[in-house]
């Protein structure tokens, strides 16, 4: 319940506690709404060259050749196989992350090994390169430095924790 | 010069694999739909970005998100050492940082941005080492309750869809500290 109405207590918190300080809240909500206006049109420039890329990258099947060839180092790694298409996809498109996710979880079924990693992947990694490209369109960054590979590092990260953590949670190592 | 390696590396393999793969067709029907998917996408969160940059701004002048920012000093101190002093930064960061814990990430993106167009004020155009890490520690977000998720586990048959919790928090704290260290790293060795 406290996690479903959150959203509607923030707001009304943050209202209550403007008005006894004084503020005009309403002038307020509305100054800095007109201010990410200014900042949606500066992604939208950043967004459209990265979902065409996306998109095209999906359509022309390379992910699936190179989930084939990377299926062995996963398993190396401790990551169930199954998972390589969810894991080339999570970075790029987070929509399309959650339909291979959903198939796998309802194929493999979701109290499966590669049911339960699929999801734990899901919920602990993000959208990388949508993140970066919202982040620095927004702030007119062309010189992105370490940015992209220390995020990808964190999503490796991220895609063997899971696998490690559903092995030791559920299945006791 | 990243993007621009890795946007012209997805767009010319695209090409080759679909010539390879006969998708060609496909592959130039899908340039254009992901160019309107991207105005799309931005149209469908216009309405989330400036509620919750509305909202910001109560705070900002209400003194909520000063009080915030005392909160969390101690730990974004470390993380932001060069903001640590600069209210704008500081308190845009630690709403953002907020939003992130509580599971809000329709909310976690606008404030998130505020801090990195603060930040973009004091190198225009380069990444500095803050901002790195503020995408690095956005990309790498601790969910604590991952609700997509779980409805879609919930969908497939499952009684309990939220017993992944703990693993998903392990991976995240995992992915989230390898982000910082590595973000850390880079930032001693990278040079320009």
């Amino acid at each position: 319940m406290f996690v479903t109405m959150l959203v509607p207590f923030i707001l009304g918190g943050v209202a209550l506690l403007g008005m006894a300080r004084g503020v005009d809240v309403y002038s307020a909500l509305l100054a800095g709404a007109e201010e990410g206006l200014g900042v949606l049109i500066r992604i939208v420039p950043a967004l459209v060259g990265l979902l065409t890329a996306v998109y095209m990258l999906r359509a022309s099947g390379a992910l699936e050749l190179a989930a084939q060839a990377l299926a062995p180092v996963l398993s190396a790694l401790g990551i169930p196989p199954e998972t390589v298409a969810l894991l080339l996809v999570r970075p790029v498109s987070g929509s399309a992350a959650l339909g291979v996710g959903a198939e796998l979880i309802s194929t493999y079924g979701p109290d499966s090994l590669v049911g339960r990693t699929a999801a734990v992947m899901l919920g602990s990694t993000e959208t990388t390169f949508y993140t970066v490209a919202v982040y620095f369109g927004a702030a007119g960054i062309v010189k992105t430095r370490y940015a992209i590979p220390a995020a990808l590092c964190a999503d490796l990260a991220g895609f063997i924790g899971a696998a490690w953590a559903v092995r030791v949670i559920f299945y006791g190592g | 010069m990243a993007m621009a390696a890795i946007w012209t590396a997805m767009v010319v393999t695209s090409v080759v694999c679909g010539l390879a793969t006969g998708n060609g067709q496909a592959v130039s029907g899908a340039a254009l739909e992901g160019a309107a998917a991207a105005v799309e996408l931005c149209l469908s969160m216009a309405g989330v970005l400036c509620l919750w940059m509305g909202v910001m701004e109560i705070m900002k002048r209400s003194g909520l998100s000063a009080l915030l920012s005392r909160l969390l000093a101690p730990l974004l101190g470390k993380l932001y050492p060069s903001f640590a002093g600069d209210r704008k930064v500081m308190d845009c960061v630690s709403a953002n940082v907020s939003a992130n814990l509580l599971g809000l990430g329709n909310a976690a993106t606008p404030l998130g941005l505020q801090a990195a167009r603060e930040m973009s004020r004091r190198s225009p155009g380069v990444a500095s080492d803050e901002l790195c890490m503020l995408v690095v520690c956005n990309t790498a977000s601790i969910q604590l309750i991952p609700t997509t998720v779980a409805g879609v586990r919930m969908a497939a048959g499952c009684g309990t869809p939220f017993d992944i919790l703990p693993a998903v928090w392990l991976a995240s704290l995992l992915s989230v500290t390898v982000g910082i260290a590595a973000a850390k790293l880079m930032a001693r060795i990278w040079r320009g």
